[in-house]
């Protein structure tokens, strides 16, 4: 019962990872908190159901919707977010709230307010083991290996690759690295596909983890991940999965074992709390400078 | 009265925007979570009035008073963190406050708490009586705010908003003048929070969500966070555009968020704020105007 608590709490958290991550990127570059990353969460689940409707292929499924929400977050960057850049923090916090609640409702305008199946077919079959009171089922093992590759090529991507140098030297001081030659339009571009496309991914494998997209589906991740960016120490993608795991694991642990008189959702946010007065930086962040 | 509450409905929605303003707008600390102070002064007066028998006009200062206290800890708090997760820990306030509501038994769970209506001095109060308090309350929190940019708290505040360094070095202590912006802000919430209990006779825990704390930031934005009079403006508009707009209800929150979208990336200052469209036009109508409000 426990160790399947525990392997449930590492699914929860992997997946609270890979839904924080886009907006982690973002932070750690644009210094704003992306809600309307939740709407990309969202939109990528719609359009791989779409296209799962339409041609019948997990694969076309996957693809198209991860592609075409990193589109979506190209637009969203070159449109609304680069403009305002040197605003304060506040107008492009409400713009992004504002675009969240427009792609919700869009959403529930074109596809229906009612729950979608997004059915995968016949995924990896569940493992039982009686003795062990233990179910393994088959879209935590989609889930955990996904996230594992995702992050696997993130890591690279970040620390072994050209961009990769321009996104962490643009992540310290955008000013600094515009002024020593690094192209930070692009690496900005370059952080808004990667960031809406990790939303993306999320989304679908979150679809496809309880066979359903529907148009609110975005608003438990909206503010949980902040929860989790702001408990990983703000931009810090190590932290986020750090704090993913916390949070996932604690949410299973106390909800679901302890038992506790708040509901599940609210426990990430008393985590956050309790975690922020002990360290006010967040678990892997830097003290603030001032 | 179909205008009466409309009209109660401007009331309550200007005063959240002025307190809000106090704390976004004069100290410039972001709070995504007004609506859990608004909540707790709601539940305090309904509790005070329903199961301790106080008289309303005690509850309602009370109810301010609680919400202040939740708000002055937020405030020690604030100090401590940087200003984005300070946004996303009034989130969670908001969410857990609502949470604490909903689900404690005290708190009525998920049936909600009757509030019964006031009486003074023998008068039961009705839509008018709290139309008439609401007028007074707006007056008072207005005649208030506007004497704040000029009063030594307001100039300090600015001090804090915009240079928190130098105003440091000047001797004045951050941290003391957030705290306060994040005591009387949320006091006027929870007062308004009575007044919203006492009106609506029942209250329950969705009245407090999220999307309250939300639309309350959007009203003060969208009239223009730090002026003296624009989160009145926004709090009008924000409040009768359902109203309004009642013939497309279906499309409502797809124009809100649009709205709020272009709003942001075309006149982040507010309807009124420096050099907002508004503003060049008054300015140009009156050439000798006062723009340097």
């Amino acid at each position: 019962m426990l160790v399947q608590q525990i392997i449930n709490g590492i699914v929860v958290g992997s997946v609270y990872a890979l839904t924080a991550m886009g907006a982690t990127l973002v932070y750690g570059i644009m210094r704003i908190l992306d809600i309307s990353n939740a709407g990309a969460y969202a939109i990528g689940a719609y359009v791989a159901f779409f296209f799962l409707l339409q041609t019948g292929s997990p694969l076309v499924a996957l693809v198209t919707g991860v592609a075409l929400t990193a589109v979506f977050g190209f637009l969203v960057q070159k449109f609304l977010y680069a403009p305002l850049m040197n605003k304060s923090p506040n107008v492009s916090l409400i713009a992004g709230i504002g675009l969240f609640i427009f792609l919700q409702d869009f959403l529930r305008l074109v596809a229906g307010p009612q729950a979608r199946e997004l059915n995968f077919g016949t995924l990896l079959p569940s493992i039982q083991f009686p003795s062990l009171q233990l179910t393994l089922y088959g879209t935590w093992f989609l889930i955990l290996a996904a996230t594992a590759l995702l992050l696997l090529i993130l890591w690279l991507l970040l620390n072994r690759s050209p961009i990769g140098l321009a996104w962490r030297a643009t992540a310290q001081d955008l000013e600094t690295a515009k002024a020593m030659g690094i192209n930070t339009n692009r690496v900005v571009a370059f952080n808004f596909i990667l960031g809406y496309g990790f939303a993306a991914v999320a989304g679908i494998l979150v679809g496809i983890l309880y066979n359903s997209v529907y148009p609110t589906m975005g608003d438990v991740p909206a503010y949980k991940m902040l929860a989790v960016i702001v408990l990983g120490g703000l931009g810090n993608p190590l932290g986020t999965v750090l704090a993913a795991l916390v949070i996932g694991m604690a949410e299973t642990l106390i909800g679901g074992y302890v038992g506790f008189f708040l509901p599940r959702d609210a426990i990430a946010f008393v985590v956050l709390i309790l975690i922020l007065l002990w360290r006010p930086q967040g678990l892997l962040g830097r003290r603030r400078s001032s | 009265m179909y205008e009466q509450v409309v009209a109660i409905n401007i009331g309550l929605a200007m005063l959240l925007a002025m307190s809000l303003n106090i704390i976004t707008g004069f100290a410039g600390q972001p709070t995504l979570g007004h609506a859990a102070f608004y909540g707790i002064g709601a539940y305090t007066s309904a509790l005070l009035t329903a199961k301790a028998g106080w008289p309303f006009l005690l509850a309602l200062p009370a109810a301010g008073l609680v919400a202040a206290v939740v708000g002055v800890l937020l405030g020690l708090f604030s100090v401590r963190v940087r200003e984005d997760f300070l946004a996303v820990t009034t989130i969670g306030i908001n969410f857990v406050v609502v949470a604490i509501f909903q689900y404690v038994e005290l708190f009525g769970a998920s049936l909600g708490l009757a509030v019964p209506k006031p009486v003074l001095f023998g008068l039961r109060f009705g839509n008018t009586e709290i139309l008439i308090l609401l007028v007074i309350l707006n007056i008072l929190v207005y005649l208030f705010i506007r004497h704040l940019p000029t009063s030594w708290l307001g100039l300090a505040l600015g001090g804090v908003r915009n240079e928190e360094d130098a105003a440091a070095s000047l001797g004045v202590n951050p941290d003391h003048y957030k705290v306060f912006a994040f005591g009387i802000g949320t006091f006027i919430a929870g007062m308004t929070g009575s007044v919203y209990a006492h009106f609506m006779g029942f209250i329950s825990s969705s009245d407090f969500a999220f999307p309250v704390s939300v639309g309350v930031l959007s009203m003060a934005v969208l009239g223009g966070l730090g002026t003296v009079s624009g989160p009145l403006l926004g709090a009008v508009i924000l409040t009768l555009s359902p109203e309004v707009f009642r013939f497309v209800s279906d499309y409502r929150m797809l124009v809100y968020g649009g709205l709020l979208v272009l709003m942001m990336r075309f006149q982040p200052q507010g309807l009124i704020g420096d050099d907002s469209f508004l503003r060049r036009k008054w300015i140009g109508l009156f050439s000798r105007g006062k723009g340097g409000e």
